[in-house]
């Protein structure tokens, strides 16, 4: 039996249609706007002004606190201007506006692809580098990697999880990192675990992906601190206390870290980035996208630079087609729709899915008649149908009491509703508004 | 861009199941049981169904549509499904206006009155039945006699209510088992009885497909029949001359189509496996008791309405369990 977390899930249809395309690098855009806000946390203060010159490599713009990270240009060129402009999030944000000239590097950061597998073993050295190169969570969540890598006062981390499930539908950057970026990262994991002063990692990794599977456990078959363990394919897999719970047994107690349990996560395409930053001396500047989309032409990944129009890589994948309804950040479950395809990749997207028209639209909403799915499929084990009631109604203590904090917004809930009810927005509703009363409360 | 794209949260996608999907699968499920009591009753089963289920569509239809102002949804099966139901839990024999009156006491008191589909605390179809079994007692208890049976005779009396009558008289079990159709017999549906209670193996069938097709979980019709069988052999092993063996409650009466189809009826049945549990036990444990003890034959009807008070009850009460919550 295939291990998986208890509580909940749903399977939607996987559409995995750009599995089986290795990575290709994306030609460089004629200009990109970098966000100074790509991370959870305070937004970076920019360091350059109308005109300068930039490198590749080159710092844009600095943390802005202990939950921040560092921007990086992406390319060389001129800085046109320091303005607001939209990003996914569909609010005007600030960003640096950067017209490429050539690709011109920082000294220093090492282009080739050798793999260099010794590093220096000193975690205080490995974080530093890791902050100083900018590195979020590059699942999604984009949460500063180094704050990750410093536990608690008190707190010790017992083993390195890496998030290798892709459980969302369609999205296989991460899948194509592990078949062709494994020796990386495998380094990259090694690091980790020395920052972290881990004995154990583990990498979980969804049965869907059977070659990734065999290939990492033929490189790791020497070496008995990392293990591979295969997971039934089940969603929200990926998130972070459901791979807990999957990999290890353990349960992260409501409103704590995973830290709790002595666990920390990182995504296989974090594991990467650190290889790069600590190996080759390079910041986090590119990423590998998904553009995908059962009606566009030619389902890809590419080796995108931060920044980049999502315009030129839908370009890339044989345009936007006729029917396209919504274009969404991420992947189905989770991703946010975006506006127009002005808006930048950032270090958080992991995949742009085109979609239909008649798959964008949805239903018409009816009566709820209770047949308990949505309780069913929540894996916090909450009560999704009462939430979106209270909620509705504006009975915060109501919601506070039913745990909607506890609520990881994977969707399952409003996925599986048969009254087509919008379950998750009155819930990500009523969770702002919980979360502010709570705060004051604390004032 | 010309084109202007749909905005919206996540999730993006959505499965590809409805309200209207689960409502017509529930009543392709009670064909098997509807073709057996045709094949039983004859014409008159014909009759009694699709006069139900119109009366039933047509009801709502006018109610949503004059007295509620609403726009009418009876192309979601809710009302066709209840008018099934409630065909199914008559006697093929009842006179036409009392079906009329039945339907119109499912749909406009059980259903509509508590604000349509999602709101009724009880399941429609049994308020219709239970309110003809106290208005027309005669009616409601007078069985046709089969297509297929030897006897000369135009009503009989079910299996529950033979036995009834018997122990009432004094008789031993035993006896009165020898003029009562065997289990085999009852677990085709060979005997007289409501409509669609008949043959309990078309009605398990139906409960296979649902549970192929994701319909409904095992958990309220196992916990229903488990609770039944348990409770009723506990008394069958204490005084086997006054209680009969518990497979004989299991395949007679309504308990098959009670605890798959009435029980299971989403709006009225708790949201938690746990809240489940206590729903199909408290079912059982009614079912048996009546059975043997009350002044009716048949309980599980009343059983499922007295549980189906509980439900906001139990659902006030037992939670889910919670992902990282403190034991």
């Amino acid at each position: 039996m295939l291990k998986t977390f208890k509580l909940g899930g749903v399977h939607p249809a996987e559409n995995k249609l750009s599995a089986s395309k290795a990575i290709e690098k994306l030609a460089l855009p004629k200009s990109v706007f970098i966000p100074v806000a790509q991370h959870i946390g305070a937004p970076a203060q920019a360091l350059v002004k109308k005109g300068d010159q930039v490198k590749v490599g080159q710092l844009l713009a600095k943390s802005g606190g202990f939950v921040s990270a560092n921007i990086h240009s992406s390319v060389s060129g001129t800085v046109k201007k320091v303005d607001l402009a939209m990003d996914s999030s569909g609010y005007p944000k600030q960003g640096i506006l950067i017209d490429v000239a050539g690709d011109e590097w920082e000294e220093g950061i090492d282009t080739s692809s050798t793999l260099i597998e010794k590093f220096e073993a000193d975690s205080k050295k490995i974080i530093d580098k890791i902050n100083a190169a900018g590195i979020v969570g590059l699942g999604g969540a984009t949460f500063p990697t180094h704050v990750k890598l410093m536990p608690p006062q008190g707190m010790k981390a017992e083993m390195l999880l890496i998030n290798g499930v892709e459980c969302e539908p369609y999205l296989t950057s991460d899948h194509r990192v592990m078949l062709e970026k494994a020796p990386e990262l495998l380094v990259g994991i090694r690091i980790l675990m020395c920052a972290l002063e881990v004995k154990k990692a583990y990498i979980g990794i969804e049965n869907n992906k059977q070659d990734a599977i065999a290939h990492l456990k033929e490189l790791t078959k020497a070496d008995q601190s990392i293990q591979i363990v295969p997971l039934k394919v089940k969603y929200p897999q990926g998130g972070e206390k459901q791979l807990i719970k999957a990999v290890t047994g353990r349960e992260v107690p409501s409103g704590a870290l995973p830290i709790a349990v002595g666990a920390v996560v990182n995504n296989v395409g974090t594991a990467l980035a650190v290889y790069e930053a600590v190996q080759k001396n390079k910041p986090l500047i590119e990423r590998v996208v998904t553009i995908t989309g059962k009606s566009v032409a030619n389902p890809s990944n590419f080796l995108v630079r931060v920044g980049t129009p999502v315009q030129q890589l839908i370009d890339a994948a044989g345009g936007l087609p006729d029917d396209a309804g919504k274009i969404i950040s991420g992947g189905p479950m989770m991703g946010k729709a975006i506006a127009n395809t002005d808006i930048p990749v950032t270090k958080g997207t992991s995949g742009i899915l085109i979609m239909q028209d008649k798959e964008a639209k949805r239903e018409k909403v009816k009566t709820c008649i209770r047949c308990t799915r949505c309780v069913t499929v929540c894996p916090m084990g909450l009560e999704p149908y009462y939430l979106m009631t209270v909620s509705e109604k504006q009975i915060w203590e109501n919601a506070e009491d039913h745990h909607i904090m506890d609520c990881i917004e994977c969707g399952s809930c409003s996925y599986t509703c048969p009254a087509d009810r919008p379950l998750l927005d009155y819930i990500r509703l009523g969770k702002g508004k919980v979360g502010n009363i709570i705060r004051s409360r604390k004032q | 861009m010309s084109k202007l794209l749909t905005i919206s949260p996540s999730p993006h996608v959505h499965t590809s199941d409805s309200v209207n999907k689960i409502m017509y699968r529930v009543i392709l499920a009670l064909v098997p049981a509807l073709a057996w009591s045709v094949f039983m009753f004859g014409f008159e089963a014909i009759r009694v169904t699709l006069l139900a289920v119109a009366a039933c569509m047509v009801f709502e239809f006018l109610i949503q549509k004059y007295i509620m102002k609403e726009v009418p949804q009876i192309t979601d099966g809710s009302a066709a499904l209840t008018g099934i139901l409630l065909a199914f839990n008559v006697p093929a024999s009842l006179p036409t206006w009392m079906i009329v009156v039945g339907a119109l006491v499912a749909i406009g008191v059980g259903k509509l009155s508590f604000g349509g589909l999602g709101n009724n605390p009880f399941n429609p179809a049994l308020v219709g039945r239970v309110f003809l079994l106290i208005s027309f007692p005669v009616h409601m208890t007078s069985w046709p006699v089969t297509q297929h049976a030897t006897v000369d005779a135009l009503t009989t009396a079910t299996p529950l209510a033979l036995l009834k009558e018997g122990v009432n008289a004094g008789k031993p079990v035993s006896e009165i088992l020898l003029d009562l159709p065997s289990n085999l017999e009852m677990l085709y549906g060979n005997m007289s009885g409501s409509l669609g209670e008949v043959s309990a193996l078309l009605l398990l069938l139906g409960f296979a497909y649902m549970l192929w097709k994701n319909v409904i979980t095992w958990h309220i019709p196992t916990f229903v029949l488990g609770t039944i069988f348990v409770f009723q052999g506990a008394l069958w092993m204490l005084n086997p001359e006054n209680f009969v063996e518990p497979i004989f409650h299991l395949l007679s009466g309504g308990a098959m189509l009670g605890a798959i189809y009435m029980a299971t009826d989403m709006v009225t049945s708790p949201m938690t496996v746990r809240g489940q549990l206590i729903f199909g036990v408290g079912i059982g444990v009614l079912t048996v008791l009546i059975r043997n003890f009350g002044a009716y034959p048949e309980g599980i009807s009343f059983a499922i309405l007295i549980m189906n008070g509980f439900v906001p009850l139990i659902n006030a009460y037992i939670k889910p369990k919670r992902f990282g919550g403190q034991k």
